[in-house]
C-alpha cells in the first residue's frame, strides 16, 4: 500500500510533522499482552477490590438493583454499541426509535412532557438544568437545599462559577432531615430556581407540590433532581407536584454499579421550554412515501450549529445506557417498575426499624423515606462500619463523615429488592455485635 | 450499474413498544416479598396515583424481539466501514469488554472505602500514567464524561490557572482564540468558562493563518488558544511549536482538542510541541464503544504548572504502594461530575493500551494514516481536494465537481448507503463547501478501502449520467430520506396514547 501511495517507508507517512517533534524512542508504556495475560491481570487486580465480594447497603447516588438477563444481552449486539450517533437517520432508525421510546419513558415516569436524549449523569444533568433556568428566566440567583447529594452539588458549583450564577445553599432542617422553611425564604426576585433533590440525599422525601408552589410565587422554576430513579415507581412524580425541570440519575435502570460509570442522566422538562434543552431530541418524521421514522431534530440549540450561543456544550451523550435503561424499562414495564419500588420501601421500613430497637441506635431524622435512611450510631461511624466489613463481609452503609465532616457518628443505609431479609437480619445482626 | 454490496439490509417491520403494550403482561419475575408488610410512612399525597398508566406491558420475548428487530436497522462498525472524519470508528474489541464485565469491577460501589477498592483505583493510577506518556503531558484526570467535557474542563483549569497567575488583572484576559475549522463543541465549552470568542482564519493551504494569531496575540486580552491538531481537515499544523510561541509570549496557554489523536500516538507528542492542556477521547482513539452515541470519556492531561488545577479528587499513590484518593487541592477547578467519571470505559482503554503494547499503539497509528493517505490517493482524481498538504490520519473532499450536475455532498453521502457504506462525515469542517471528511482508521484492509473507493467513483460516474439515482438515494434502506423541516417545525418527541 505504502507504493500504491507512492512512498518508501511508513515513517514518511508523518513527513509534515517536523522532525524535532517526532518522538525519537518507543513509548515507555508495556509491551502487548496476550489475552490469557491480560485476562490474569485483570482479574487479579478485580480481586483486589473486596467491596465487590460484601453483602452490599450502600446507596448515596449508586444502587444495586436486580438487572434482568437480557439487558447485556440486547446492549451487546454489535448493531447498538458499535454504532455511532445517528446521524444518518436511514441507517440508524434502531438507535433512533430507541431513544424517542427513551424520552417517553422518561416523560410518563416523571410526569413531564418532554425529555431529551440523555445526559452525562445526574450530577451534571443538574448543573445544565440550573444553566437552563437561567436561559429561561433570565435571572442568575439559583437557592438549593444542602440535603443535595454533596458531590451534585459540587458539580454545580463548578459549572456555574464562570456562568455569572450565585448559588445560595441553605440548610436544611435537623428534625425532619427535609429541606427547611428557609428554603422558600431565600426565594426572591432575582432567583432562577429553587432547586431540590428528593428522595434527598439523607433518604427523605421532599414536600415537592409545596416548593414548587414558593418557587413558583416569585417567578421562579423548581428544579428537582432524583438519585434514586427506582423511587419514581411509588412517588408521586416531580411533574404532578409542578416541577418545571426534572433531572435524575438513570443508574437505578439496570446499569451496573462499575466504580461510578458510566450511568445516565435524565433530562425532563415542559413543552414550552423545549427549545431550551441542552443535548439531543429525537423527535418523528415521515419521508416521501409517508413511512415514519424518527430523526435528531432541533439541532439549532445544538453547539454544532449554535457554537458559543448553543444550549450546551455537550456532544456525545450516554447512549448505550439509555438503550440499557430503556431495555430495562420495558422488560419491568409497568407492573415491575412499581413491584421493585414497592419491594425497596417495604425493606427499609423493615430494616429501619430493626436497627431502631438496637441499643444505642437511634434515627436521628423523622422525614419520611424511600429506600435510604440515616442511622446515628453510638460511636464513630466510620470505625464501626470498617469493623463490620472486615469481621462480617457486610458493607453496611457510608459514613456521612467522608462526605460531611460534622456528622462522625451518622451513616446512610439503603435496602433494595436485592437485599434478602438474611441479609438484613445480618446487618442488625452485625451492628449489635461488633 | 451493478452494486457491489457489502452487506445487504433486512428490515423487519416493529411498531413502537407502546403500541405493542398489552395489559397485564410481564416480562420479569422478582421473589416474593420476604419482609412483614408494613405501612410505609409516606404520606399519600406523596405517593403516585397514576398506576404508571402508558408504560409498556409486553414479555420477554417482546422485549427480545423488539430490540433485535430494531437493531437490524443500524448500520455499526461490525458490519463494515465507518469512515465518519473526526470521529475514529474504530474496531471495538470484544476482550475489553469482557474485562468491563469482570464482576470485582462490575460490582463495586463507587464509594466504597478505598481500602477496599484498591484494584479499581490501580487501574485509573495505571491509565493516568500511561496517557501521561502518551502525551507527554503528565498531569492527568480522568473525570470528564466526553471529548466536550473534557474541553470545558481544559478551559476551566487555563481559566484558573490565570487568575491565580494574574489576579484582578485576569479579568482584562477573557479572550479565547479558536481557528474557523474548530468543532462546534470548541466555541460553546469556551463560553461555558466565561470566555469571548475570536476566530482565526484558516489559510490557503488549510494551516493556522500566523499573521493572523499574531494579530489577534497583540491585543493583549488572549488567555488562550484551542487548537486541534492534526486540524480538523485532517493537516498537521507543522508550526505549533511556533503558534504555541505566540500565545505564549503573549501571556496566554494553548490547549489542544485530541479528537484527531489517532494520527499521533505513539509518534508525536503534543507535550513536546508546547501544548499545555489537552483532551483525549477514549471513545474515539482508545476504542470504547461509541454506543450509539455515547458513553465517552475524555481525560485531561495537562503540564505539570497546571496540574494543581485539575479536577478533585486526584488519584494517586503513596510510598507504601497503596492507592488513595487526595481531595486536598485548593487550587483545583472542582469537581466536573460525580464520582471518577465514566469508569467502564477507563477499564477498557487500558485493555486497549495493554493488548496493543508500545510497539502496537504506533502501528495503529501507522495503519490509520496510511489508510487515510490511500483513500485521498484514491480518490484524488474524481473529487475535489481542497487542500494540497498529504493529509494523516483523515481527508477532506468536496461536491465541487459534482455539484455542477446538481449532485451535492448530502447525495453523495445518502447514495454511498446504497453501496453498504456508512458515509462519511459531511459539511464539516464548516470553512469548506460541501465538505466531506473521511476517516478510513486502522480498522480497514485493503480489500475495502479499494470497495469504498470504487463505490465513491462509481457514485461520481451516476452524478453525471444518471443525477436522479444519486439525488434520490438512499433506494435499499428501511425508509427514505426524512422530511427533517416539518419534523423541527411540529416537534414530535415523545409516543402518546
Amino acid at each position: 500500500m505504502l507504493e500504491a501511495i507512492g512512498l518508501g517507508s511508513a515513517k514518511e507517512l508523518f513527513d509534515s510533522i517536523p522532525q524535532e517533534l517526532r518522538l525519537q524512542r518507543p513509548l515507555n508504556t508495556p509491551a502487548a499482552l496476550s489475552e490469557i495475560e491480560l485476562l490474569n491481570r485483570f482479574e487479579q487486580m478485580g480481586a483486589r477490590n473486596a467491596g465487590a465480594r460484601r453483602i452490599s447497603f450502600l446507596g448515596g447516588g449508586a444502587y444495586s438493583h436486580y438487572v434482568p438477563t437480557i439487558v447485556d444481552h440486547i446492549l451487546t449486539r454489535s448493531e447498538f454499541f458499535t454504532a455511532y450517533t445517528p446521524y444518518q437517520p436511514e441507517i440508524s432508525q434502531g438507535t433512533l426509535q430507541t431513544i424517542f421510546e427513551f424520552q417517553t419513558l422518561v416523560c410518563q415516569l416523571t410526569g413531564m412532557e418532554v425529555a431529551n436524549a440523555s445526559m452525562y449523569d445526574g450530577s451534571t444533568a443538574l448543573a445544565e438544568a440550573v444553566l437552563m433556568a437561567e436561559r429561561v428566566t433570565k435571572r442568575s440567583k439559583v437557592v438549593a437545599s444542602t440535603a443535595g447529594h454533596p458531590q451534585y452539588l459540587e458539580v454545580v458549583r463548578t459549572y456555574v462559577q464562570h456562568a455569572g450564577i450565585h448559588l445560595e445553599l441553605v440548610d436544611f432542617d435537623e428534625k425532619t432531615g427535609q429541606s427547611s422553611h428557609a428554603l422558600a425564604e431565600a426565594i426572591d426576585d432575582a432567583t432562577a430556581a429553587l432547586v431540590v433533590q428528593s428522595p434527598n440525599f439523607f433518604g427523605c422525601v421532599e414536600d415537592l407540590a409545596a416548593l414548587a408552589d414558593a418557587a413558583h410565587a416569585k417567578g421562579a422554576l423548581l428544579v428537582v433532581a432524583i438519585t434514586e430513579a427506582m423511587s419514581l415507581g411509588l412517588l408521586r412524580s416531580p411533574g404532578a407536584c409542578g416541577a418545571d425541570i426534572v433531572v435524575a440519575e438513570g443508574q437505578s435502570f439496570g446499569v451496573p454499579l462499575s466504580f461510578g460509570g458510566p450511568y445516565v442522566g435524565l433530562f425532563a422538562t415542559r413543552e414550552k421550554y423545549a427549545r431550551q434543552i441542552p443535548g439531543r431530541l429525537v423527535g418523528e418524521a415521515f419521508d416521501k412515501q409517508g413511512r415514519r421514522g424518527f430523526v435528531l431534530t432541533l439541532a439549532t440549540r445544538e453547539q454544532h450549529i449554535r457554537r458559543e450561543k448553543a444550549t450546551s456544550n455537550i456532544c456525545t451523550n450516554e447512549g448505550l445506557i439509555a438503550l440499557a435503561a430503556t431495555v430495562y424499562l420495558e422488560t419491568m414495564g409497568r407492573r415491575g417498575i412499581q413491584e421493585v419500588a414497592q419491594q425497596c420501601a417495604q425493606k427499609a421500613a423493615y430494616t429501619a426499624r430493626a436497627i431502631s430497637k438496637l441499643s444505642g441506635y437511634s434515627l436521628p431524622f423523622s422525614g419520611p423515606y424511600f429506600n435510604e435512611f440515616v442511622v446515628r450510631a453510638p460511636g464513630n461511624a466510620v470505625e464501626l462500619l470498617a469493623r463490620l466489613g472486615k469481621e462480617k463481609g457486610i458493607d453496611g452503609g457510608i459514613a456521612l463523615s467522608r462526605l460531611m465532616p460534622d456528622r462522625p457518628n451518622d451513616f446512610l443505609v439503603c435496602v433494595t429488592e436485592t437485599n434478602s431479609r438474611e441479609q438484613i437480619d445480618a446487618l442488625v445482626n452485625g451492628l449489635a455485635t461488633v | 450499474m451493478t452494486i457491489t454490496k457489502v452487506t445487504s439490509h433486512i428490515s423487519p417491520n416493529e411498531q413502537l413498544i407502546f403500541e405493542r403494550s398489552q395489559s397485564g403482561r410481564i416480562g420479569y419475575r422478582l421473589p416474593p416479598l420476604d419482609v412483614d408488610e408494613v405501612e410505609l410512612n409516606i404520606p399519600a399525597e406523596f405517593r403516585r396515583d397514576d398506576d404508571l398508566e402508558g408504560m409498556p406491558e409486553v414479555s420477554e420475548v417482546d422485549v427480545i424481539r423488539h430490540f433485535v428487530r430494531m437493531s437490524t436497522w443500524n448500520y455499526s462498525i461490525d458490519i463494515g466501514m465507518y469512515p465518519l472524519g473526526s470521529c475514529t470508528m474504530k474496531y471495538n474489541s470484544r476482550l475489553n469488554e469482557r474485562v468491563a464485565r469482570i464482576a470485582g469491577f462490575a460490582n463495586l460501589h463507587p464509594l466504597t472505602d478505598e481500602q477496599d477498592a484498591q484494584g479499581a483505583l490501580e487501574v485509573i493510577y495505571d491509565l493516568q500514567q500511561y496517557l501521561a506518556e502518551i502525551t507527554g503531558l503528565p498531569g492527568v484526570s480522568l473525570q470528564p464524561a466526553a471529548g466536550a467535557h473534557g474541553e470545558m474542563t481544559g478551559i476551566m483549569i487555563i481559566r484558573a490557572f490565570l487568575d491565580a497567575r494574574d489576579g484582578a488583572a485576569a479579568s482584562h484576559r477573557r479572550t479565547m482564540l479558536i481557528p474557523d475549522s474548530a468543532h462546534g463543541t470548541n466555541p460553546a465549552s469556551a463560553h461555558l468558562s466565561g470566555f469571548s470568542v475570536k476566530t482565526i482564519r484558516s489559510t490557503a493551504e488549510g494551516l493556522t493563518d500566523l499573521d493572523h494569531l499574531r494579530e489577534l496575540c497583540a491585543h493583549g486580552e488572549v488567555a488562550g488558544l484551542m487548537l486541534t491538531n492534526p486540524n480538523t481537515l485532517g493537516l498537521f499544523e507543522r508550526n505549533i511549536k511556533q503558534i504555541c510561541d505566540i500565545v505564549h509570549e503573549a501571556g496566554g496557554l494553548v490547549y489542544m482538542d485530541g479528537a484527531n489523536m489517532n494520527a499521533l500516538v505513539g509518534v508525536a507528542r503534543p507535550g513536546d510541541m508546547g501544548v499545555d492542556v489537552i483532551h483525549l477521547n477514549l471513545h474515539k482513539t482508545f476504542s470504547t464503544p461509541h454506543g450509539g452515541g455515547g458513553p465517552g470519556c475524555g481525560p485531561c492531561c495537562c503540564t505539570k504548572e497546571l496540574e494543581p488545577f485539575l479536577p478533585v479528587p486526584r488519584i494517586v499513590k503513596a510510598s507504601d504502594s497503596s492507592y488513595g484518593l487526595d481531595f486536598d487541592q485548593p487550587k483545583s477547578i472542582g469537581r466536573v461530575k460525580a464520582f471518577f467519571g465514566n469508569y467502564g470505559m477507563m477499564l477498557r482503554a487500558l485493555s486497549y493500551t495493554l493488548t496493543h503494547g508500545n510497539d502496537g499503539l504506533r502501528e495503529a497509528t501507522e495503519a490509520a494514516v496510511l489508510n487515510a493517505r490511500y483513500v485521498a490517493a484514491g480518490l484524488m482524481e474524481t473529487y475535489d481536494k481542497p487542500f494540497a498538504g498529504s493529509p494523516m490520519h483523515e481527508v477532506v473532499f468536496t461536491d465541487k465537481k459534482q455539484s455542477r450536475k446538481g449532485v451535492h455532498t448530502l447525495d453523495i453521502a445518502k447514495r454511498l448507503i446504497d453501496y453498504g457504506f456508512h458515509p462519511m462525515t459531511i459539511y464539516f469542517p464548516l470553512i469548506v463547501q460541501g465538505a466531506m471528511l473521511i476517516e478510513p482508521t486502522e480498522s480497514v484492509g485493503r480489500q475495502e478501502l479499494d470497495q469504498f473507493v470504487e463505490a465513491m467513483k462509481s457514485i461520481a460516474s451516476e452524478a453525471v449520467e444518471d443525477p436522479e439515482l444519486v439525488l434520490n438515494a438512499p433506494h435499499n434502506t428501511r425508509i427514505g430520506r426524512l422530511d427533517e423541516a416539518t419534523a423541527a417545525r411540529k416537534p414530535v418527541l415523545r409516543w402518546k396514547p
